[in-house]
This record gives structure tokens, sequence and C-alpha cells, in this order.
């Protein structure tokens, strides 16, 4: 084992004609650590991956996978990774097996050691029955699980996964999910995109937001969230009659507007200073205001995207999506 | 489905090498061109063309011209069936430059780019695999021209006839292998092949003596790389004789190859 950084790059540039699809990136990923790319689609995310997985030569800047050069050692690197894309990258006119029997023997393995670890992985991710069956009649969650799985035969230290959940069910997402999760429980280090925030949130020790080719915030969730700023104190007062009394104490105690919805009695505070909610719950039991709820509610990862880069995360959302049905 | 999927933990490799060694080309070469038989097996809508192509031409070209230009059919034949097989093989090899554009747009290509294998593998391996396809036209071509009457007198020049075919061809595939690597579309390929392969087969010694072409023509025809061969496969196939069309023959090629193998390569590099 090795120590040092996964993944480092400094200064990422890749121009497409006059389109910086990628105009300056850093980005740092530690051993063990699944790294989430969150932008909407055109930010330039599958460029840089492409870049760091030597499929794209930068045209400035560096990289280094474990410390080996993507421009000067690519073979070195290629040993290290395994890259699954946006677009499944398997061959459609022939079997899920025969793929990994390919992929397998140019990895250097025998036909008879290509067949028994494909039959394994094809296995293990649920597609030992469509084994014999062309890609080409499989569905968009098995393909992506075979994607997958070939990427895995090495058992690289360093996976990249582009987009690993564009376009599939809620629960193949979430088979998905646990897959990434058991790849770092073996020790790889995971670089996902997404443009999905919930995922970044769900599965990303740190996350790189990019937007037009730059990173333009990076951070763990939590501290992306506190760039947004405060949390909201959410309350459920037990007797509705006394709504207004509790709204009364919470201006008063933490000093911020209280907005109100009638229907559920509950009332929603900006929280600047954690410190004064024991004030104000100490308020409200001297004033006899039963609570049937109490809750703090962080700001969401689409907060976050629309107050850095000025626009949401959903229209480029949508374009994708209308895009795929295009495809 | 409710199976956990169960993952296998990393393994950093003990040792990285840093440039692909001969033998792993090779192997990873060998690997290509079984993929690409697969695939074969698995799309034999691909193969009809290549099989039904020798029947069609030489019954059409044997029984409508024969008469008319050799006098009869089986007195045509000596000549013709050199002419169908270099024509069949060669408008053959075009698909070598089609298929590597289709199979390139497709997302596999982005897989081997990210393995580490050996650049020119996927290239190679299709190359190899194609003159699976040239044997097959030329075995046929003269299994048919055998069951219409022809009866070639060259004994293993036949067999050295056959080689020079799938030699010469690998090597002019190398020229569509180029198109196919730079070109947008298979269609591109295709179009630009066919605009270039026409002339080049009819304007030669393939179906007519030169003899009969206008004089302006006539050293067109004569100085064509394709009459070259076709005179080649001639000779072994009626007398047996390697003649010196033989060797311009296999100097084209190797010029082909030469100029275009370093050319297909480099520009597929730099796609990769």
């Amino acid at each position: 084992m090795i120590t040092g950084p996964a993944i480092e790059a400094e200064g990422l540039v890749k121009v497409f004609g006059t389109n910086r699809a990628v105009d300056g990136v850093d980005l740092r990923v530690e051993q063990g650590a699944v790294y989430g790319v969150l932008g909407p689609n055109g930010a330039g995310k599958t460029t840089t991956i492409s870049m760091l997985a030597t499929l794209l030569r930068p045209e400035a800047g560096a990289a280094r996978i474990f410390g080996h050069d993507v421009v000067a050692e690519p073979n070195v690197v290629r040993q290290l990774i395994g890259v699954t894309g946006q677009y499944a990258s398997v061959d459609e006119k022939v079997s899920g097996l025969e793929n990994m029997i390919v992929f397998g023997r140019l990895l250097g393995l025998s036909h008879r050691e290509a067949k028994r670890k494909g039959l394994e992985l094809l296995e293990s991710f649920g597609l030992a029955d469509a084994a014999k069956r062309p890609v080409g009649k499989y569905s968009g969650g098995m393909r992506r699980r075979l994607d997958l799985a070939s990427s895995l035969i090495s058992q690289p230290p360093l996976i990249f996964l582009d987009e690993p959940t564009t376009g599939l069910d809620p629960r193949t997402r979430g088979q998905m999910w646990d897959v990434i999760r058991g790849l770092v429980e073996g020790g790889s280090t995971v670089l996902l995109t997404t443009q999905y925030l919930d995922e970044a949130d769900q599965l990303a020790d740190r996350i790189a937001v990019i937007d037009r080719g730059k990173v333009v915030a990076e951070g763990t969730a939590d501290e992306l969230k506190g760039m947004v700023g405060t949390s909201s104190l959410l309350l459920r007062v037990a007797d509705a009659a006394q709504t207004l009394v509790a709204v009364a104490a919470v201006e008063q105690v933490l000093g911020t507007t209280a907005t109100v919805t009638p229907e559920a009695a509950r009332v929603t505070a900006p929280m600047t200073d954690p410190e004064r909610v024991t004030d104000l719950l100490i308020r409200l039991r001297e004033q006899g205001i039963r609570l049937d709820e109490i809750s703090v509610q962080k700001p969401t990862l689409d907060e976050v995207f629309l107050t850095i880069t000025g626009h949401t995360a959903e229209t480029a959302d949508e374009a994708a999506e209308d895009e795929e049905v295009a495809a | 489905m409710t199976a956990l999927i169960e993952t296998r933990p990393a393994v950093f490799p003990t040792q990285l090498t840093k440039h692909i060694g001969l033998r792993d080309t090779v192997s990873q070469t060998f690997t290509m061109a079984y993929r690409a038989l697969i695939r074969l097996r698995r799309t034999p809508e691909q193969w009809a063309d290549v099989l039904l192509m020798p029947f069609i031409f030489t019954f059409m070209f044997a029984f409508l011209f024969g008469g008319a230009i050799a006098g009869s059919v089986s007195d045509y034949l000596p000549a013709l069936i050199p002419a169908i097989i270099v024509q069949g093989v060669v408008q053959a090899s075009v698909v070598t430059g089609t298929q590597l554009r289709e199979d390139m747009d497709t997302g596999v290509f982005d897989r081997f780019r990210s393995l580490p294998m050996a650049r020119i593998a996927p290239l190679a391996g299709a190359l190899m695999t194609d003159t699976i396809r040239y044997a097959a036209i030329t075995a046929l071509t003269m299994l048919v021209g055998a069951l219409i009457g022809w009866r070639p007198g060259g004994g293993w020049g036949i067999v050295l006839a056959g080689l020079l075919v799938i030699v010469t061809a690998w090597a002019v595939s190398w020229i569509w292998a180029l198109l196919g690597v730079t070109a947008r579309t298979a269609g591109t390929v295709q179009g630009i092949a066919m605009l270039i392969m026409m002339p080049l087969t009819f304007f030669s010694n393939a179906f007519v003596p030169t003899s009969t072409l206008p004089d302006w023509l006539r050293p067109v025809a004569d100085a064509n790389p394709v009459s070259h061969l076709i005179t080649a496969v001639r000779e072994l196939t009626i007398s047996g004789t390697v003649g010196w069309d033989v060797l311009w023959t296999l100097i084209g090629a190797v010029v082909i190859v030469a100029v275009f193998a370093p050319l297909t390569v480099r520009a597929y590099i730099r796609k990769a």
C-alpha cells in the first residue's frame, strides 16, 4: 500500500473548439474516500474524469493518480483504475459473459480465469441468469451493473464512476449506492460524478461543486450547506391555539422572524445560534406550551447549488433527461 | 431481486509496468480478434453479402459477358475468376473501415482505452479477423467457378494466388482503417471508399482485355495496381507462374502498409 492522496489534480484544462469544457480544475482525493463531483450537465464532469482516467490529454495542468502522472505514465495509471462511464462501455452485440471474458483476457487473465472471474462477478451483480444473453437485450439497470462489474475485474484501488445512477429507477439506484459503499469498505477510493444533489449528500465524504469547467466550491456536505448559512428550527405546537404565543416567544428569544403554517401549527425560524435554542425551550416550558415535534432543518444541497452558481441544478437535470429521451 | 451485491476488496497491483511488451501486445491482439469473431457469430447478417457476392458476381459476369468477350463462358472463366476474386476481396476490405468506425462509436472503445493494453491491439485485432473474410470470399469464388466449369491448371499456384490476394487485401484495408479512424460516420467511409474502388476495379484488366480500351485509357488501366494483382493471380492460377506482377503487387502492398499503418495508428492513438 502506498501513502499520499489517490488523486491530485492541479489546474486541469481541456478546450473543445471555443468551449473551455474544463477550465482549471484542482482536486485532491484522499485514499479510501468517496469523492463527489457535483454539477449540471455540461459542467465539465465527464471531461475531468476522462483526463484523470487517461482517456483525454489535458491541455494544461497536471494530474497524478497514486503519485503517477496521467500524461507521463498512462499505462501505470490504467493499472490502478476502473472506469464506468455515463453510457455503458460494454459490447452490445455479445453476451455479458463474453464481454467479461474479453476484458479479463485483455487484463492478462487466461481464458479460463477470465471466465471464472466473469461468472463470479456476474453472479454477485445479479446477472448470472443473463450471462449468456446479448447485452443489447439488457435493461438500462442491468447494463449499468454489467458495466460496473467489468470495471471491477482487476479489483482496482481507484474507481471512477461517471453518473452511475443517471436514468436508473429508485430501487436500482439504491442498489448502486450499496455497491459503492461496499467498494469503499473493501478499501477502494471512489470518485463519482452526479447531477443528483442527494446522491452526493448520501455517498460522498467530500464534494466538489463544478460549474462551467470550474470548481466553484469544495468541502464536506455539511461545510457546503454551512456556506449557505443558517439552518432552520422547526417546532410543532401541540395545541394549535397556542401557536401565536409560541411565535412571540421564538421571536423574543431568537431575535428572528418566525413563519407559521396555520394548518399544521408549525413554526419555522432561522437558527443562527444553537445556544439560544436551549433558552427558547426553557421559555416555552415556563409558558406551558407543549411541543409535538422539534427538528432542525439544514439547507439542502439544492439551495447550496443555487447560492453558489446562481442557477439551480434542477433545470440542468431536466435538460439531461430530455437528451436521454432523444438519444 | 434481493441479492446483496458483494464486492471484493481492492487489490493494489504489486508490479506496475510502464510499457506493454511485445508478448502482451500479441496476446491482446489475439483477444481483440477473438472478440471480432464472437461478434461475427452474433451478427451473421454481416456475412450475408460476403457469402452471396461470389455467387452473384461469378454467375452474372460469366453468363452475361462470357460469350461477348471470350467467345464462350468456359473460355472466359480463367480470366474472370481471378478478377471476381480480386474485386470481391478488395471491396470487402472496405468493411474494415466501416466496422472500425461503428465499433469506435460504441462505448466499449472507451473501456479499451482505459485498460492497460497496447493501443494498437484493437486495430490489429480487427484487421486480423478480416483476413478470414478475405479467405472465405477467395475460396467461395473458386468453388463457384469450379461448379460452372473453371479448371485452373496452376496446381500450388492456386494456393499462392489465394494467399497473395489475402495479403494484398489486408494491406489495402489499412487505407480504409485510416479512413475509419478519422471519418465522422461509417457512411462517410463507405461513400468515399466506393468512390475510389469503383473506378479502380473497373478501369483495370478485370473484365475486359485492356487492348480493347481507347488509347488514353489503356496506359491507365495497365498501370492500375488492381490490374497487376489480377494478372498475377491469373498467371498463378492458369499455369502456376510466379511473374513480375507478383513482385509488383507485393511491393505495392508493402508500400501501402508502410505509409498507412503508421498514419492509422497515430490517428487512432490521438483519438484514443
